[in-house]
């Protein structure tokens, strides 16, 4: 049968693989175990392609809603080279969803069902793009730190083992590094700046240090279905440990720049080189994320004028043949 | 707090619309791009967009994969028209890399050569 352990399908840590055709499953875990890529025509477990819908079509509203605190800025960017190089980040974006919708579409979920789902709530996004970016100063850390954040979660996910998903975020992966880039460097403008300046980026900071430290999850380590999920290479590293990684990188970058962060707790212990800091405000989180949030209605609902009023664009690419009539007057 | 977004705090779009949905179109078919450099390279395939038809397929592509460096020319080819090797056939390529005999780095005459000249010297 199947490994060399006994599976028992009432175990709570096995419901993911209940009924699935043992043999098939095999080859199927075997092509992950040697490195290759599962593609939209191969067979996959039910449970991986759900998994797999949900997390994509996720990180693809993550990205068009993401352009919606950024993009707020635009008109208000400090100078014109800032506000050509914000309108590319923003269009990136954009495009990366594009590029995320088409990978989670090869799984058999309609584009549109997708954003059906997310304009309704019942599909989520990131959680931080539920807060304002009240100041130039949240553009730049949010371009800087979150950019960062969904690096650290984006490089571990291109090494997994959906073909369209590893693909897709590779690109992303290369054209965030100039999000960061750009993003370091207003933070370090301002920090470097007028008293007034670091007092901006400092604000920023201090506000936006909860939702950068609920970005990666709470921790998964307990959950049921984390050890299937990376044995399918569908989940690569745990939120934890992303969270250790993203600490790690970018703290030091921040003190560097005589900026503090708000939690009094956080320093690396120098014997089990992992960071300590305060949990954070999960009741919070799980508040925001079910839709209680500063931001949540007005998020969606410049999403949903998109799409109203882009619906005729949808129906003339369809119908290419369709003619322009004269109006009479 | 006051909106930033001038859509809402302007324009006052409507927040609550739970009515709306768009209707289903179907998947549209995969287009496969290809990505020229500049005028006489090769083009690479750089990735995939999904459209109705090619010319739409082309603005996907331009618009997603041209935002980096320099672009001479852009293709798009419908997947489907894709005649493709099955990937259950891959042991067929098996023992390619065992072909050393293809390989420049194969043949190396230096050392005889070498050998050779102190060889002629010596005499």
């Amino acid at each position: 049968m199947y490994g060399n352990a006994y599976i028992d399908p009432n175990d709570p840590k096995n419901k993911l693989i209940a009924g699935e055709d043992p043999a098939k499953l095999q080859a199927f875990e075997e092509t992950i175990l040697a490195g290759k890529k599962i593609e939209p025509q191969d067979w996959m477990p039910v449970n991986y392609r759900k998994q797999l819908v949900r997390m994509i079509e996720q990180h693809a509203h993550s990205e068009i809603i993401g352009a919606l605190p950024e993009g707020t800025w635009i008109t208000r960017a400090p100078g014109f080279r800032r506000k050509l190089a914000l309108m590319a980040k923003v269009q990136d974006e954009v495009g990366h969803a594009q590029l995320l919708y088409a990978a989670a579409e090869t799984l058999g979920k309609s584009r549109e069902d997708m954003i059906n789902d997310l304009i309704s709530g019942k599909s989520k996004y990131s959680n931080v793009f539920n807060y304002p970016a009240k100041t130039w100063a949240d553009s730049a850390v949010i371009a800087w730190l979150i950019d960062a954040g969904a690096i650290v979660n984006q490089l571990a996910n291109s090494k997994g083992s959906y073909g369209p998903y590893c693909r897709a975020l590779e690109r992303i992966c290369y054209e965030e590094s100039f999000h960061l880039k750009y993003g370091h460097d207003n933070v370090v403008h301002l920090a470097t700046g007028t008293k007034k300046q670091r007092a901006m980026v400092q604000d920023a900071l201090n506000r936006w240090w909860p939702p950068i430290m609920h970005f990666f999850g709470p921790s998964d380590k307990e959950s049921v279905h984390t050890e299937i999920l990376m044995r399918w290479k569908v989940k690569m590293a745990s939120n934890d440990d992303m969270r250790q990684q993203f600490l790690d990188m970018y703290v030091p970058k921040i003190w560097d720049l005589g900026l503090t962060l708000p939690d009094k707790k956080l320093r690396k212990n120098p014997e089990t080189k992992k960071w300590m800091y305060t949990e954070p405000d999960w009741d919070e989180f799980k508040r925001v994320i079910n839709g209680d949030g500063p931001c949540n209605a007005e998020r969606l609902a410049v999403r949903r004028m998109a799409e109203q009023r882009g619906r005729w664009v949808r129906k003339a690419i369809v119908n290419p043949k369709d003619s322009y009539v004269k109006p009479f007057a | 707090m006051k909106s930033l977004d001038p859509r809402i705090a302007r324009a006052k779009i409507e927040l609550d619309n739970p009515d709306f949905s768009l209707e289903n179109q179907g998947h549209f078919p995969t287009y496969e791009v290809f990505h020229q450099k500049k005028r006489g390279a090769q083009h690479q395939h750089v990735g995939i967009v999904h459209a109705p038809n090619p010319e739409m397929a082309m603005l996907y592509a331009k618009e997603q994969y041209t935002r980096r460096g320099k672009t001479a020319n852009l293709w798009v080819v419908a997947s489907s028209e894709i005649f493709a090797t099955e990937y259950f056939d891959e042991d067929m390529f098996e023992n390619t890399p065992d072909k050393k005999h293809r390989d420049p780095t194969s043949y190396k005459v230096m050392d005889k050569i070498k050998a050779f000249k102190e060889n002629q010297q010596n005499q």
